[in-house]
């Protein structure tokens, strides 16, 4: 039995106009299948839904804004279907053309702001500690719970844009102190020193967590302090895509987890795992489906790259030979990063040497990569966890100094495996 | 209101051919009242990425039934798996037409519902979920025909046997 304030009610009843009540028949709505007893306010919202899936995504936002919809909290919106900035990348049919423009009209209409990027805490949208918010995007999601300590449910399509609209969310799940406890432990003290500098842990080790967990809390033991943002948002997207993972702890690096005690509530672990270059392997392998080392493309910046990702492209790109020219390599990023990166001349470095740059969207979501593309190495374990299904590509997972010298030599090079280092 | 036990309640039991099944109580996650086929995934299914919307087939090569139908018919699966895009893709499926009948689920699954309730409020069709408890979901036979009445809270399920 969900209990409603006064005001909730008000606008459950119509009194707020047409579109309130829409949406707060679909939040109360969830609310009763999530065993809410009431909805808690929150501050800023992240949608999703902006993303063409059919014409029925399409008459939800129309009806909205037909009914005079307008967020009432500051709302970013996820990427769309199409380049807005770059017109003609995406090729795709009419109808994804058409509607998926609609679509992202829709959203920008009901007043949120055209940030079209998965990453909106690379954009300057970043949820404080302990602050309620409903997001939607599961890379997000896991950033803003795990890196943040903000508070979200694994919200989507449909869900986010009527809590931006009633600024309400259910009272459950990860908004409960409760419910964020680490549940299982992931401990990495016996990794070698050369597998905990390697940049491709924290995806791999991503991929890993979330097949073993589903929906669990993990919490992580060992992760090097050196571990940068960069990494922690591979991990929780990697996480996220393999299972249903919306938080972790890194014990030291992550808000709440000061200590592993803290990290766990002062509760016990259900379970704990000692992870081994082994078992690493055996994820890593799981992400690479191509055979040989022939190579049509390389796509780097899923979830969207951070200026640093961005910097460091440049500078890989700036030392050495030019790329060989039967590789495409494509960088998705948000209009909000591109802007820095083509103020700091990272932009035109990576574009000089035929990098294609991509915002608004990405490769995997959208028709963008040229057709005959079969293989395509990828330094993130979200793309080349989707990738295979979505556009029909095998891929291999790499660091990105690999993915530069493989598309400078026009062949897949492979690193080492880590059971042999 | 339906009494809780629903094993000793005289179900009378037709013609010749196998004992027919108690109606199974259920919580509605989603009102409606259908009749169908009955279909059970033996893994849980994303609907997106893993269902052609155009015909409502499973397509996801890593899933067991791959090319099953589910157009129409009541589909049981434990519990939903994946991307929060599936509401999206369920509430297409039922404004075209491809969506299962109904879906009888042992998980509480938000986003399953998220797609039911948008399409009822856009198209008014409703495609009722069913929660069952672990001992009715296991209990459940592989085939035959299921009638689904969900009210506002509780929701009976009565499987019988196909014609064939």
């Amino acid at each position: 039995m969900v209990t409603l304030t006064d005001e909730e009610r008000a606008m459950l009843g119509g009194e707020h106009g047409d579109a309130p009540a829409l949406a707060m028949r679909i939040v109360t709505g969830l609310a009763r299948v999530l065993g809410a007893q009431r909805l808690i306010p929150v501050a800023a919202a992240h949608v999703d839904g902006c993303l063409y899936h059919g014409p029925a995504g399409l008459d939800f936002a129309e009806r909205l804004v037909e009914l005079g919809g307008k967020v009432t909290v500051p709302t970013t919106l996820n990427v769309g279907s199409l380049d807005l900035m770059h017109p003609g990348l995406v090729r795709g049919d009419d109808e994804l053309r058409a509607n998926g423009r609609r679509l992202m009209d829709a959203y920008t209409a009901l007043g949120a702001t055209p940030t079209w990027t998965c990453a909106p805490y690379q954009a300057g949208h970043r949820p404080a500690a302990g602050e309620h918010i409903a997001w939607a995007e599961s890379n997000a999601i896991v950033f803003a719970n795990s890196v943040l300590g903000a508070r979200t449910g694994r919200y989507g399509d449909f869900l986010d844009i009527c809590a931006a609209i009633t600024a309400r969310a259910p009272y459950a799940g990860l908004h409960r102190d409760e419910d964020r406890r680490g549940e299982i432990v992931f401990d990495l003290t016996a990794l070698p020193p050369v597998v905990l500098g390697d940049e491709l842990l924290c995806p791999v080790l991503g991929h890993l967590i979330g097949k073993r967990v589903g929906t669990r809390v993990p919490v992580i033991t060992g992760l090097p302090g050196s571990t940068d943002e960069d990494g922690l948002k591979a991990l929780g997207a990697a996480a996220a895509s393999a299972g249903g993972v919306a938080l972790f702890h890194a014990v030291g690096l992550t808000p709440e987890a000061p200590t592993l005690e803290a990290a766990l509530g002062g509760g016990r672990p259900g379970e704990t795992v000692r992870v081994t270059p082994d078992m690493l392997d055996t994820a890593h392998d799981e992400l690479s489906t191509a055979p040989g080392d022939r190579l049509d493309a390389v796509s780097l910046g899923t979830p969207h790259a951070s200026l640093s990702e961005c910097a460091r492209l440049a500078q890989l790109l700036a030392a050495g030979p030019p790329l060989h020219g039967d590789v495409a390599v494509y960088l998705s990023t948000s209009r909000a990063v591109l802007a820095e990166a083509e103020r700091l001349g990272y932009a035109a470095t990576c574009r000089d040497a035929g990098v294609r740059i991509v915002t608004d969207t990405c490769t995997y979501v959208t028709p963008v990569l040229a057709p005959g593309t079969r293989v395509v190495m990828t330094n993130s374990a979200k793309w080349a966890y989707y990738a295979p299904a979505n556009i029909g590509v095998d891929t291999i997972l790499a660091g990105l100094d690999d993915c530069v010298a493989s598309a400078r030599e026009g062949r897949a090079v492979r690193a080492r495996r880590w059971v042999d280092v | 209101m339906h009494g809780a036990g629903s094993t000793f309640d005289g179900t009378a039991h037709h013609g010749a051919g196998a004992p027919q099944g108690s109606p199974m109580d259920g919580t509605a996650l989603h009102p409606g009242e259908v009749t169908g086929e009955l279909v059970a995934l033996d893994a849980p299914l994303s609907f997106w990425g893993g269902t052609d919307r155009h015909t409502g087939r499973i397509i996801d090569e890593h899933h067991p039934q791959r090319g099953v139908d589910l157009a129409g018919r009541v589909v049981a699966m434990r519990a939903g798996r994946g991307s929060s895009s599936s509401a999206s893709v369920l509430a297409e499926a039922i404004r075209a037409g491809t969506a299962p009948a109904a879906l009888l689920i042992a998980e509480p699954d938000a986003i399953i519902v998220l797609g039911a309730l948008v399409a009822a409020e856009l198209y008014g069709r409703r495609l009722p979920v069913v929660l069952l408890d672990e001992l009715s979901y296991a209990a459940l036979p592989r085939h035959g025909v299921a009638e689904i009445e969900a009210g506002d809270e509780r929701a009976v399920v009565r499987i019988r046997e196909a014609h064939r």
